[in-house]
């Protein structure tokens, strides 16, 4: 199985290197753009049998380790490999 | 009384409060390992500034789940006294000993500077050498010095006192301009309810004699001396 997991940070917390990257991209003349959320992606892969097994996991993961619930949500998508 | 700095891969403040703590504050001190779990029977538990595991994932994030944290989250809970610095600091926020979360300065520059800082809480273990309202000086060195926490956490800590030192104006004055970062509130330190667990992002250690431009970072840890010799 193969895990994709995607970190961001809450709407309520500020995004300084959103913002920056933000005003770079209006500087390129990308005048369209109302935000910028950056984040983090990790790749996983489990030795695991079953999708919904593997799904458990990740969520643990994310939980314990992965993401930090004060200022960031997580989504993830495990597909069979 | 006896301290405890411990040691993480990466940590390069340990030497720094060592040697405070040994040589300018003659205590007897110890080193402690990452991947121990005995705190050799110490008083305090010092977690120094330093990139534990090179900041991978988060700051803290890492280090908070190494064997000598579990032994530390133990001696916080039965009342023991522990002191983190800077990525300490960052290590009691992911290890849930102290509320909220670091973020990426606003400036996105790393700061190395001196700060002006408000005492706001003088009746801590941390700070009882100090007296209400006084500017300390000391020095940051940070990435990841930006505060974050909820409108109800913030609440909390301003109701039970938590909130003990702020970025601050030479004259006292808490400010936006005084506010280096973009904390919440100005918070530069804060004590769990409990008031044993402190987490502050300047350093003490690297101001604790006067060749080094400012020696009120002694007053933190003259602080505990004083704490644990009135218990």
């Amino acid at each position: 199985m193969k895990a994709r997991v995607y970190i961001t940070l809450k709407k309520s917390v500020l995004d300084p290197q959103g913002e920056t990257v933000k005003h770079a991209l209006a500087s390129l003349g990308f005048n369209s753009i109302e935000e910028v959320r950056m984040g983090k992606y990790v790749e996983l892969n489990l030795n695991t049998a079953s999708k919904k097994q593997a799904e458990q996991k990740v969520q643990q993961m994310c939980e314990q380790l992965l993401a930090n619930p004060v200022i960031e949500e997580f989504r993830y998508e495990v597909i069979s490999r | 009384m006896k301290f405890g700095v411990v040691v993480f891969p990466g940590s390069n403040c340990d030497e720094d409060c060592f040697y405070v703590l040994q040589s300018v504050l003659k205590q007897p001190t110890v080193y402690l390992w990452h991947q121990e779990r005995d705190l050799k029977k110490v008083d305090c538990v010092v977690l120094p500034g330093g990139f534990s595991y090179g900041d991978y994932l988060r700051t803290g994030a890492v280090a908070r789940f190494s064997p000598i944290m579990q032994s530390i989250i133990d001696f916080a809970g039965k009342g023991g006294l522990v002191i983190g610095i800077c990525n300490g600091f960052q290590i009691l926020l992911e290890a849930g000993l102290l509320p909220g979360a670091m973020i990426r300065n606003t400036s996105l520059r790393f700061l190395c500077r001196y700060v002006t800082l408000r005492v706001d809480n003088a009746g801590t273990a941390f700070t009882n050498r100090c007296h209400p309202g006084q500017v300390i000086r000391l020095p940051i060195a940070h990435n990841e010095g930006n505060y974050f926490a909820d409108g109800e956490t913030l609440d909390r800590l301003r109701r039970h006192k938590q909130i003990v030192l702020r970025y601050c104006e030479p004259d006292g004055q808490v400010t936006a301009d005084a506010n280096p970062n973009g904390s919440m509130d100005n918070i530069a330190g804060l004590v769990n309810e409990t008031g044993n667990v402190f987490g502050l992002m300047p350093h003490p250690e690297r101001s604790a004699e006067m060749l080094l431009g400012s020696a009120d970072g002694r007053l933190i840890f003259e602080s505990i001396v004083s704490a644990y010799a009135s218990k």
